[in-house]
């Protein structure tokens, strides 16, 4: 029996039983944009940018199942628009100082940016004072660049079996939280090899070693866009310069 | 080629002149560009007053009043104003203070910091006056075009005063958009 397909544009895209738009679109070695999907998480549908449209409504395209015959448009001036305009929100909202950040030129966020054509936030910033917490020997945490994606929240949970993240707060105030008696990372079971470790796409969990390792013009996004070497960390395994 | 060459004004107003540098570095396309382009005010002339302008590069946030007043000449004055580099575009380097307060800002400095002698708060009223926080330019003028970058490469600056010779929006190609 042939396999069932759905439509992204004009590609036709099989899936199998149970696929989301996104897995079965990045398995047919396309890339919809993301920052809180991982291949190996949940799906939480919470940073937007997987934006498609399917019968007229705007969807994520991963928490919305494979569906045979529908159609997704995805590729269009305003889609992409409402995209970096979503990017655009989320440099507003933090406190993404690209120049003074150790993982400027690997970071997803910035790279989004880059491919969607983002020159500028056409939103002003809100500065918010967040804090830093370098209670523990070997991440750092930076909350002025966390998009709240739940990366390390949900990859600490699934893949590491721990309980070391969450996200507390309402709007503005929002803000990640440690697990812990005092509230450090410090004082969690966070180890260095853990997944939770190096799952960051931006530079808010941050390894203390092992930054500015890689020269400019060689870092993940120098040379070629996110749409092209995929959503990557230098230190996940899966990074050749 | 045009009679007329295109009058460029420049400034750097929270910033730290780098964007001006990487605009010099372009080697020999500064041969061409000088076809192209006349300076009026800039550090580059050291011309202090602002005449009417085509083009005018907003190097640097806001970070005090005269930064305010500065930038509002050069919207007054330009057909087209630039936001060059990260300071300008979203505060850079310098909005780091934005956790603090200006007084908290001014102890650190003059009072408490390393090697502080004769410690006190500058308080002379030519001094301009420290904003609240430092802020991109476009909280303030409107802003043309956006130039991205720890600073914007060299061929950045040639594409831009290229687009508005030609009257095009710019193409800021992927080399081009950079924030560091």
């Amino acid at each position: 029996m042939n396999e069932p397909v759905f439509w992204l544009d004009d590609k036709a895209i099989p899936f199998r039983d149970g696929q989301t738009v996104m897995t079965a679109v990045t398995a047919a070695g396309h890339y919809i944009p993301h920052l809180c999907h991982h291949p190996d998480l949940t799906p939480h549908g919470s940073c937007r940018l997987c934006i498609v449209q399917i019968d007229g409504r705007i969807r994520a395209a991963c928490t919305t199942p494979a569906q045979a015959n529908m159609k997704v448009t995805f590729d269009t001036t305003l889609l992409n628009q409402q995209r970096r305009q979503i990017v655009e929100l989320l440099f507003a909202e933090g406190n993404h100082l690209c120049p003074s950040c150790e993982v400027s030129g690997n970071c997803q966020l910035q790279a989004l940016a880059y491919d969607l054509g983002m020159t500028h936030s056409e939103f002003a910033p809100l500065y918010p004072q967040r804090e830093t917490d370098g209670s523990h020997p070997d991440i750092f945490v930076d909350q002025d660049r966390c998009i709240f994606c739940e990366l390390c929240t949900r990859s600490a949970r699934e893949l590491d079996q721990k309980n070391i993240f969450g996200i507390s707060g309402r709007g503005s105030h929002t803000y990640l939280l440690a697990h812990s008696d005092s509230g450090k990372l410090g004082d969690t079971a966070l180890t260095e090899t853990d997944r939770a470790a190096h799952i960051c796409p931006v530079g808010c969990l941050l390894p203390r070693n092992g930054n500015y390792q890689i020269p400019i013009g060689e870092r993940l996004y120098d040379a070629q866009p996110i749409h092209i070497r995929g959503n990557h960390r230098p230190d996940d395994g899966e990074f050749t310069p | 080629m045009s009679a007329r060459k295109l009058k460029v004004a420049t400034c750097s107003l929270a910033g730290c002149f780098g964007c001006h540098m990487s605009f010099l570095d372009m080697d020999e396309q500064i041969v061409d560009l000088i076809e192209l382009i006349e300076f009026d005010r800039s550090p580059l002339t050291d011309i202090k007053t602002i005449g009417a302008c085509d083009i005018g590069l907003i190097e640097g946030g806001l970070c005090n009043d005269e930064n305010v007043h500065v930038l509002q000449q050069f919207r007054q004055h330009c057909r087209i104003l630039v936001a060059v580099g990260a300071c300008a575009i979203n505060g850079g380097v310098p909005a780091l203070r934005n956790r603090f307060t200006v007084q908290e800002c001014l102890e650190e400095s003059y009072l408490h910091g390393v090697g502080v002698v004769e410690a006190q708060i500058p308080a002379d009223p030519e001094l301009p006056s420290l904003l609240p926080q430092v802020i991109p330019i476009q909280n303030v003028v409107k802003v043309d075009f956006f130039l991205p970058g720890c600073p914007p490469p060299a061929t950045a600056f040639v594409e831009i005063i290229q687009a508005v010779r030609d009257n095009r929006e710019p193409r800021l190609d992927y080399p081009m958009r950079r924030f560091d």
